[in-house]
């Protein structure tokens, strides 16, 4: 079949036309992807100008110190709310890490079964359960059993959220350590647990670190458990048995206010909390994520391993 | 990991202390389905006292009210206040995120990298910053500058616009837990994207594809189980969340919470509980209503969690499988 010249010219136009259309359409994909990304960095910008703006006139030391003082007087502190995160935090951790590292360490080291894999399902579905209802869940079994608010009641909540996340965190880094490394130990006639614990643990320490430090920063922010279990209140700390005040319930009470003063004290107060919370998620990382662009997790211990050696 | 198997593992002259510290880790695995069972069974039989007393029209029942003498309580606004505000927030949020995904997983690691870690921060900001933000700073903007021009264009003639836009309502709610997911989906379409096997891109080049039809030929059909499992995730997390949407939502009760417009207040079940748990006295159906409402939240967010997680974990493994091959 043979074309004349004036059919070929035509396909050529209209191959041509139809080129440019696909690179049209293949632009302005391009153009709202790249927007996608803008309209996600908008609020997280926005939100850190504003904290940092409205919050940096509230920062003194008195602010930083002192109890809260009548409502509206906008005088006095968040003092007991910082001293309540920090205690919290303290507690949530005693509770949840050892729990979440030992149970990382059932997943990686004896986790080729079942019942393991079965636990690391539930692990990930229980991470992804509402906050509030942890709370709830903390309410019923030592609030409401004890018959008054506890410290105990809102470390227990927020160590329930913690403990999923330290546990997967573990996992994954332990996972990463050679298997040769157990394979030494054993040949060397440790006992398992001293192999884990002196060995791999060791190894893996900068993931399990890592993993522990992010679940703080998770829990720091947590607002919703701690309402029915620590209750919030404008006293320092005085026993486990009472109220407690926390930076993000001091925010949330504030926000609820409707004076000028204590909307300023909540822009101070959550300036506190960011500057906690990203404070510990960027530190950790910028460390993390440097060692994985340099050789990874996998080619430090190797280093490591190395160094050892000579 | 494997592990290493050796006679001395089996036989029964293994050292007591590593039967001991067997067990404790064993337990420690244990203690999440522990909880989850404990969980499950506490919320329902303290909630028990609600669903004799209601049946299942705690349900389907629209009236909330906490008046002695006058008890009655139907959690059907909350529940649809949820679904509304988590549906919204997932069809503002998804593209968005799926935008971004696509953006991060093609662009050079030295661009996409930083920009992936600042999209993931967006997930650090604790949910009363977003409130506080949302309170004071967001919802003067959106009412200024999106709520009053529609309402201006389309008036109470929609009834999807009528009301009045004062900024605390179901919109605004929804439009900051939609940025309160787009880390969660974006993270995870990402690591779906990034699973289509490089051979099927370079595929779709071959043929002339531009990016754009790369896109559609090699990644989304190859990665669609594991979006919709990323953007369910997203639902999951939506469904759950409680700081900002109840500074922002309104708090409407009872009947005049059913979501009718964008511009009206609202309620979801875990504004309501935050609302008024302290407030609750535990000898009345109070108190067992609002954990009612805590187990319709909890089943619901179970449920959404395990289809996301089944469907993201099937789709990391037919990678794997391609990889393997």
């Amino acid at each position: 079949m043979s074309t004349t010249n004036e059919r070929r010219q035509e396909y050529r136009a209209l191959f041509k036309q139809n080129v440019e259309k696909r690179l049209v359409v293949d632009k302005i994909v391009r153009i709202i992807v790249f927007a996608c990304v803008i309209i996600a960095i908008i609020p997280l910008g926005s939100i850190l100008v504003e904290v940092f703006k409205n919050g940096i006139a509230a920062i003194s030391y008195e602010f930083l110190t002192a109890t809260p003082g009548a409502i509206g007087s906008g005088e006095g502190g968040i003092g007991p709310a910082i001293q309540g995160t920090l205690i919290i935090i303290g507690l949530s951790s005693l509770i949840g890490v050892p729990i979440g590292v030992m149970s990382g360490i059932y997943l990686s080291e004896y986790g080729d079964n079942k019942l393991a894999r079965t636990i690391r399902f539930f692990n990930d579905v229980f991470m992804e359960f509402p906050s509030i209802v942890l709370g709830i869940f903390a309410f019923l079994v030592i609030v409401l059993i004890l018959g008054h608010f506890s410290v105990w009641a809102g470390a227990f909540a927020l160590s329930l959220i913690m403990f999923p996340i330290v546990a997967r965190t573990t996992e994954e880094s332990l996972k990463m350590v050679p298997i040769t490394y157990r394979e030494a130990g054993t040949a060397l006639g440790l006992k398992k647990w001293v192999i884990t614990f002196r060995i791999v643990v060791s190894a893996a320490k900068n993931g399990m670190i890592t993993g522990i430090l992010l679940s703080v920063s998770r829990i720091g922010g947590e607002t919703a458990p701690l309402i029915m279990t620590i209750l919030g209140s404008s006293q320092f700390f005085s026993s486990m048995d009472v109220p407690m005040d926390a930076l993000p319930l001091r925010i949330w009470r504030l926000s609820l206010l409707p004076y000028d003063s204590a909307q300023l004290q909540g822009w101070g107060s959550a300036l506190v909390l960011i500057f906690i919370i990203l404070g510990i998620n960027l530190t950790v990382r910028y460390f993390f994520a440097n060692k994985k662009r340099k050789n990874g997790l996998f080619g430090q211990l190797i280093k490591k391993g190395g160094k050892t050696k000579n | 990991m494997g592990k290493i198997k050796l006679k001395s593992e089996k036989s029964s002259r293994r050292p007591i202390a590593d039967k001991i510290f067997k067990i404790g880790a064993t337990v420690a695995g244990v203690y999440v389905l522990v909880m989850v069972v404990l969980l499950v069974f506490q919320l329902f039989s303290e909630s028990y006292p609600i669903w004799e007393e209601e049946g299942l029209s705690f349900i389907s029942g629209t009236d909330w009210n906490a008046v002695e003498g006058r008890e009655s309580f139907g959690a059907l606004p909350y529940i649809l206040g949820t679904l509304v505000t988590a549906a919204l927030a997932m069809i503002i949020g998804v593209p968005l995120s799926i935008g971004i995904a696509m953006f991060i997983s093609d662009a050079p690691a030295k661009i996409g990298g930083p920009l992936g870690f600042i999209v993931e921060l967006l997930a650090a900001v604790p949910s009363v910053i977003y409130g506080l933000w949302g309170l004071f700073v967001f919802r003067i903007y959106f009412k200024d500058w999106i709520e009053t021009p529609l309402h201006d264009v389309f008036g109470d003639s929609i009834w999807l616009f009528s009301g009045t836009p004062f900024g605390l309502d179901i919109i605004t709610a929804s439009v900051i837990l939609a940025i309160m997911i787009i880390p969660t989906v974006s993270a995870v379409s990402r690591e779906v994207m990034k699973a289509v096997p490089q051979q099927q891109k370079e595929a779709a080049y071959m043929l002339g594809a531009t990016k754009w039809e790369m896109f559609k030929l090699a990644v989304f059909p190859y990665s669609k189980t594991g979006l919709i499992g990323a953007s369910i995730l997203g639902l999951g997390r939506a469904v759950g969340e409680t700081m900002a949407v109840t500074m922002l939502i309104g708090n409407a009760t009872g009947i005049a919470a059913i979501p009718s417009s964008f511009f009206k207040p609202s309620q979801t079940m875990s504004s309501i509980i935050a609302n008024e748990f302290v407030e609750a006295s535990p000898a009345s159906l109070h108190l067992p209503a609002l954990i009612g409402v805590a187990l319709v939240l909890l089943l619901i967010a179970i449920a959404i969690n395990i289809v996301a997680h089944l469907l993201v974990t099937r789709m990391l493994k037919v990678k794997e499988g391609a990889i393997n091959n």
